[in-house]
């Protein structure tokens, strides 16, 4: 099985060194009056036009701000897991950052290994890191297993 | 400075079925030469060009193989379907402005052929696809039925209010011979029976795939007077790129569930002699049933997490609130990214739609909502 991994850019980079550490960090803005986080990732600060950033470290905590369950036609290896879920998980710590994810049962459990009917809007979840590929990729745990 | 200073002289189509023989730049002169013979106007005299990006026709082609003389215009918008109505924002402002005399726009698409991102397994768009695609947010449909859910979980909008979005383009193209939906009801049952493509949207939320072309052309109000139709006056125009906006998946703001469409349609108002409540008819952009409800309030037809609630008691039908796509749309006539939408606006202010609005001198249309967008206010 062959899911996609990400094509990532400049910007987007360190966000997957860190995930290969186990660590979950959005970029922020590193000017001493500042420090707006932002994502997706780019290269100034658009509240104060700073260059500077840092990576900052999450919680891990969130909850599912919406979903879906996708049907093919989807691309052969999707479709093959599908119906499965896909998220978005508003982050504790930075409320209008909200990260497309899967919620999986373990962190490598496949896609549809969720009942759908578990999933609420509000649901409370946690960050996990699974290997696809050589690259660690998040996933979310239900908090109530 | 624009209002009203240009028309829409001249439209075109070529038929619309899941597959067409000919290519798509055969497609476009086709389109583009009925536009023309609509108006009176000689190839030869079109001097400006407008399309939109995920057009496999360029305007050199087009331009050569029409037999037009020497161009001054020309522009392409970004952003695929967000970009229908600004061709014909563009060509006003070239005609207003004396860039360009006679502007021709047009829409040109085979199912078959041209970009098509999610489809392709192999190359993957960068940011922002690095932050869904690998999570199986593939297609646009999955993009937008993300907002969908969380539109209906926090506004109490449900499928039968997407049912009522997809039952009036239905009925409209069940009135319209050249849609891809002529004869062919819809039901409730169908509609609630009908396979998921992305939960919560099923087949009967998703646009049509289809072949064909359109086209559209623009004079000054002056030449308009001579040419062999009754014009149709570009009242006023807007593009919108939000704040911090983000392509298809805008959810990264204060608020995702405010599309391009509000910030269109600020501008758009603010240009006007007249507002919402004094539209007889609407061509809004219909990719997917709930950008409806979500262009409803933006475009300030109701107000915000009433636009669900709009679409009851038939306000979308003909003799309703505010009759909608009244060729089909997008979800029944064709798909050819929103540029039937610019050519049934300009057959309801001529009279000749197939499910024609008694009198209508008013007319909205709009682009793609969810990405950069576009919007045109026509009147007679
Ligand atoms: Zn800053």
């Amino acid at each position: 099985m062959a899911l996609l991994t990400p094509v990532t850019d400049e910007d987007g980079a360190p966000f997957w060194e860190y995930t290969a550490r186990g660590e979950l960090r959005i970029q922020a803005c590193a000017a001493p009056d500042c420090g707006e986080l932002r994502f997706p990732p780019r290269p100034c600060c658009p509240h104060c036009q700073s260059f500077d950033s840092e990576w900052r470290l999450m919680s891990g905590r969130g909850r599912i701000w919406s979903y879906v369950l996708p049907h093919p036609p989807l691309l052969p290896d999707y479709a093959e897991l599908a119906p499965y879920n896909a998220v978005l998980v508003e982050l504790a710590d930075a409320p209008r950052i909200r990260l497309a994810g899967n919620v999986v049962a373990a962190p490598d459990a496949p896609l549809n290994s969720v009942d759908p009917a578990r999933l609420r809007i509000g649901a409370a979840v946690k960050v996990a890191f699974t290997e696809i590929d050589g690259v660690a990729v998040p996933r979310w745990l239900l908090e109530r297993g | 400075m624009l209002k009203d200073a240009t028309a829409i002289v001249g439209i075109g189509q070529t038929p619309f079925a899941k597959q067409l023989p000919e290519s798509e730049k055969t497609l476009a002169c086709r389109a583009i030469l009925a536009a023309l013979d609509d108006a009176g106007i000689a190839p030869s005299e079109v001097d400006a060009f407008a399309s939109y990006t995920m057009e496999e026709t360029d305007e050199v082609e087009v331009a050569k193989a029409i037999g037009a003389g020497d161009v001054t215009f020309f522009s392409k918008v970004g952003y695929g379907g967000g970009g229908s109505c600004a061709t014909v924002g563009h060509l006003a402002a070239a005609v207003a402005s004396g860039q360009a005399t006679v502007g021709v726009a047009w829409r040109s698409r085979k199912r078959g052929s041209g970009p098509r991102p999610w489809k392709n397994t192999a190359v993957q768009l960068p940011t922002p696809g690095q932050w869904t695609r690998p999570f199986g947010l593939l297609r646009p449909a999955d993009e937008i039925g993300m907002l969908a859910r969380r539109y209906m979980h926090e506004y109490g909008a449900t499928r039968d209010h997407l049912f009522n979005v997809a039952l009036a383009c239905r009925n409209r193209a069940n009135q319209n011979p050249a849609a891809m939906m002529y004869e062919r009801p819809l039901t409730r049952e169908m509609y609630m029976t009908s396979r998921w493509i992305s939960e919560p949207l099923c087949l009967f939320d998703n646009c049509l795939e289809t072949d064909g072309a359109l086209a559209c052309v623009i004079v000054s109000a002056e030449r308009a007077r001579d040419c062999r139709q009754k014009p149709v006056y570009v009242h006023s125009v807007a593009q919108g790129l939000p704040a911090q906006h983000h392509g298809m998946v805008n959810y990264w703001n204060d608020d995702p569930l405010s599309g391009p469409a509000w910030t269109a349609a600020r501008h758009l108002w603010k240009q006007a002699d007249f507002g919402p409540e004094d539209i007889d008819v609407a061509q809004i952009y219909d990719a997917f049933t709930p950008l409806i409800p979500l262009s409803l309030e933006g475009y300030g037809f109701c107000g915000r997490g009433e636009g669900a609630a709009f679409t009851e008691g038939g306000a979308l039908e003909i003799g309703g609130r505010l009759p909608l796509n009244t060729g089909g749309g997008g979800l029944s006539e064709a798909y050819v990214h929103g540029f039937n939408l610019i050519n049934e606006g300009v057959k309801q202010l001529r009279g000749v739609s197939t499910a024609q609005v008694p009198d209508a001198a008013t007319c909205l249309v709009t682009a793609g909502e969810g990405v950069p967008t576009s919007a045109i206010l026509l009147r007679s």
